[in-house]
Parts: structure tokens; C-alpha cells; sequence
């Protein structure tokens, strides 16, 4: 359970950024290959955000699809986790160019 | 009666309140004797807070008041929002902190590498002939949820050993190697080896500060490993199989197992290991020295 680790971090950012305002929604990005389960970090949300700013916070996901770029023959193509191995060309190493984003964009607090 | 003309043409609302836009229309007589109408209406607005009486004039009578929380006009009651925003990657403090610590192992000479694999690959059984045999100044950090185990087990071929106990959690961070360093405080050009918490999913996505991260892949799993758990393997830098000597007893393609191996990681180097045979141990020790001396010649160049 390394989300539960994960979204203590994105409390814990949400909290300083908040500077004592309560948060009304938190926007989460989730790239398919970040190797982080979005509905784990919904289900340690509601825990990790009792008694802070964010009591209550609407969290809102996305999620983003992955897409690579084969070693070889240089293809884009859609990656998803069952085929970041094997990509089109045989033996060929797949560069991950999106998918792996686990990044805390926004924030919507109320104004003071 | 409406105080500016004095006329009864009008009652107060039904709620009681004094309303604050009104028009009407009267009849009186002038002096210059033909009747006319006067009109006038006004609006106005204000903003107060709800739990406070309060009196305000209008710019035309009649005056009035306001007791406290009891309005008919509308006040906007929804809290206004702003979007701030953070863009800030959840893994960022821990990807800092990790510099910080290979900046820290790298000054000191201390070649650091990271073990991971699943629970029961043979990490500590590895690591204790390793240290026993690798000839090379090494200090152990030992990751595991509970017990010092293993920690106890390294200890007793007398090499230093620091257990971090994660608890619940179930990897190694960055902060947990700091602190691991600065209590082990591993000599100037040694190894420094970090076994992880048996685990080949949330390892993978820490960094930890290390120079070589390696995984270990026992052959009483099975062979699609590298299928299944593709972070893990995408980011190895050497792959050790491990248990070689139970190979005639278990169903493992050794083959396919390289092949998914070199997948997810071309030219990853990888050894084939058991500690009851001794198989594979001196190359993969030579390797490791090698490596080690590249690191301490590369280091000397930065200073």
C-alpha cells in the first residue's frame, strides 16, 4: 500500500498550500503506468484527510493514458501495464512518454 | 403611512420587514389646481455579516432597521472559491531527498546498492555471503516491516548493520535511508548494501539514493515475473536469479524468463545464482567489484 504513503505526501502538500483555508476539492492526476492504484488512493483519502483542511475535500482524478515510444522503429503507441515490456519491435526497450504522471495540479480552497 | 407624502396607500410586507424598493402613486391637490401623479422607487444593496443587527438610511426615508437574522433580501450564501495551482509530483520530496543522499554516499565513496525482490527470494541468505566473501569494506541496511531478524543474521559475520522497521509501510524511502546513513555512517570507499522490504510492486517506484538497484528473481516463481511486475524490472540495473540448485525440481523456463528480463530492460546484466551450490557467486562478486572500482574512479574525477 505505498498510496496510502503517496496521499499522506498529497495531504500534507494540500495542507501547506492551503495555509489554514479549507479545501473544497483536490485535482489529482494518475498516469495508467504511475504503478499507483487510483481507486487505493480514493479509499485512503477519506482517512488520511480527518481532522485537516481538506475534511470533507471533493477529490477528483484523472486519469492519464499511457503512451510510448518504441527503441527501435522510434512508433508511438498506446502503452498500458501489460504491454510496457513488449512493445512492437522484438527485444526493443519501450520509452514511456506519458502515463507516468502522479502529480497534485490544483487545489480549490475558499477565498479568505 | 408613507413618510414622504403622508398617504396610508401602502402596508408593510407580510413578513414584517420594511421593504426597501417601493412605488407608489397618490393624489393630492397643488396650488397651481390640476392633479397629477408623483412616482418614485429606489433599490439598494448591502452586505453585512448575518449575526449582527444593524440599521442603515436610505437615501429617501422612510428608516428603518434590520434585526439581526431576519432578512428578506438575499444575501449570497455559497462561500466563494479560488483554483490554486500546485503541480507538484507526490514523489518530489522523496526524489530530493534521494539526491541528497547518492550526493552524500557518492562523497564519501560509498558505492550503494539497492536490493529488491520478493518476500523469500533469498536476499539476506545472498547478502550474507556476499559481505562475507566480496573482501570489501560493507555496512547493511536492513529494511522490514518488524523484527531485527535480519539484521541479526548479518551481524553475526560481523559486518555493521542498521534495521529500519517500516511498520506498516511497506517499502523503503528515501528519508528512512538518510536516517540510515547517518546512524550506520558507512566508512570512506565501502559498500554500502540496502535490502529493501520484501515487496515487487511499492520499491520500485522509491528512489532511494543508491548507485545500483538490483532484483532478485528466485526460480520457485514464476517465470512472467517481469510480465507482471514491469516497474520493478524496467528499473533494474542487474537481475540475480537466485535458487538455481532447486532448478530440477520446479517448473521455471529460464529461457523465457531472460527474455521477459531483457524486455523490460535491454541489456540489463544478469547472473544466475544459488548459495547451498555456490553457482554463479565468484561471477557475480567480480562484477561487483568491478563495479565498485569504476564508481571510486569515476568519483575521484568530480573531486
Amino acid at each position: 500500500m505505498h498510496e496510502l504513503a503517496l496521499t499522506r505526501k498529497m495531504v500534507q502538500t494540500a495542507v501547506e498550500t492551503a495555509r489554514g483555508r479549507r479545501v473544497v476539492q483536490v485535482d489529482l492526476q494518475v498516469g495508467e503506468l504511475s504503478g499507483v492504484s487510483a481507486e487505493a488512493v480514493e479509499f485512503c483519502f477519506a482517512a488520511c484527510t480527518q481532522g485537516t483542511e481538506l475534511d470533507g475535500a471533493k477529490l477528483v482524478i484523472t486519469r492519464i493514458a499511457g503512451e510510448g515510444r518504441c527503441g527501435a522503429c522510434g512508433k508511438v503507441f498506446p502503452v498500458g501495464p501489460f504491454n510496457m515490456v513488449e512493445g512492437c519491435c522484438p527485444g526493443a526497450f519501450v520509452q514511456i512518454l506519458r502515463g507516468e504522471e502522479l502529480v497534485l495540479s490544483s487545489l480549490v480552497l475558499e477565498t479568505p | 403611512m408613507c413618510a414622504t407624502c403622508g398617504c396610508s396607500g401602502h402596508l408593510p410586507p407580510a413578513d414584517g420587514q420594511t421593504e426597501n424598493s417601493h412605488s407608489h402613486d397618490h393624489e393630492h391637490p397643488h396650488d397651481h389646481g390640476y392633479p397629477h401623479d408623483h412616482e418614485h422607487s429606489h433599490d439598494h444593496e448591502h452586505r453585512h455579516p448575518h449575526n449582527e443587527a444593524h440599521s442603515h438610511e436610505h437615501s429617501k426615508p422612510p428608516q428603518h432597521s434590520h434585526p439581526a437574522f431576519s432578512h428578506a433580501h438575499s444575501h449570497q450564501t455559497t462561500p466563494t472559491v479560488e483554483r490554486v495551482a500546485v503541480e507538484q509530483h507526490l514523489l518530489l520530496e522523496n526524489d530530493l531527498l534521494a539526491r541528497e543522499n547518492r550526493a552524500r554516499l557518492s562523497g564519501r565513496e560509498v558505492y550503494t546498492i539497492n536490493l529488491m525482490s520478493a518476500p523469500g527470494a533469498g536476499k539476506t541468505s545472498l547478502l550474507v555471503r556476499i559481505v562475507k566473501e566480496l573482501n570489501l569494506p560493507t555496512a547493511v541496511l536492513e529494511g522490514d516491516q518488524e523484527s531485527s531478524l535480519d539484521a541479526d543474521r548479518i551481524r553475526e559475520v560481523h559486518v555493521p548493520v542498521f534495521q529500519i522497521n517500516t511498520g506498516t509501510g511497506c517499502h523503503l524511502d528515501a528519508n528512512m535511508v538518510k536516517h540510515g546513513i547517518l546512524h550506520l555512517a558507512p566508512g570512506f570507499g565501502s559498500v554500502l548494501f540496502v535490502e529493501n522490504v520484501g515487496n515487487l510492486v511499492c520499491p520500485s517506484l522509491f528512489d532511494l539514493g543508491e548507485h545500483l538497484r538490483v532484483v532478485l528473481f528466485s526460480v520457485t516463481e514464476g517465470a512472467d515475473k517481469p510480465l507482471k511486475y514491469p516497474h520493478m524490472f524496467r528499473r533494474a540495473d542487474m537481475v540475480v536469479f537466485t535458487k538455481l540448485d532447486l532448478l530440477p525440481y520446479v517448473e521455471f523456463d529460464m529461457d523465457k524468463a531472460k527474455t521477459w528480463v531483457s524486455a523490460a530492460r535491454p541489456g540489463v546484466a544478469i547472473h544466475e545464482t544459488s548459495v547451498r551450490s555456490g553457482a554463479g557467486l565468484n561471477e557475480l562478486l567480480s562484477d561487483l567489484r568491478r563495479r565498485f572500482d569504476q564508481f571510486r574512479t569515476e568519483a575521484a574525477r568530480f573531486v
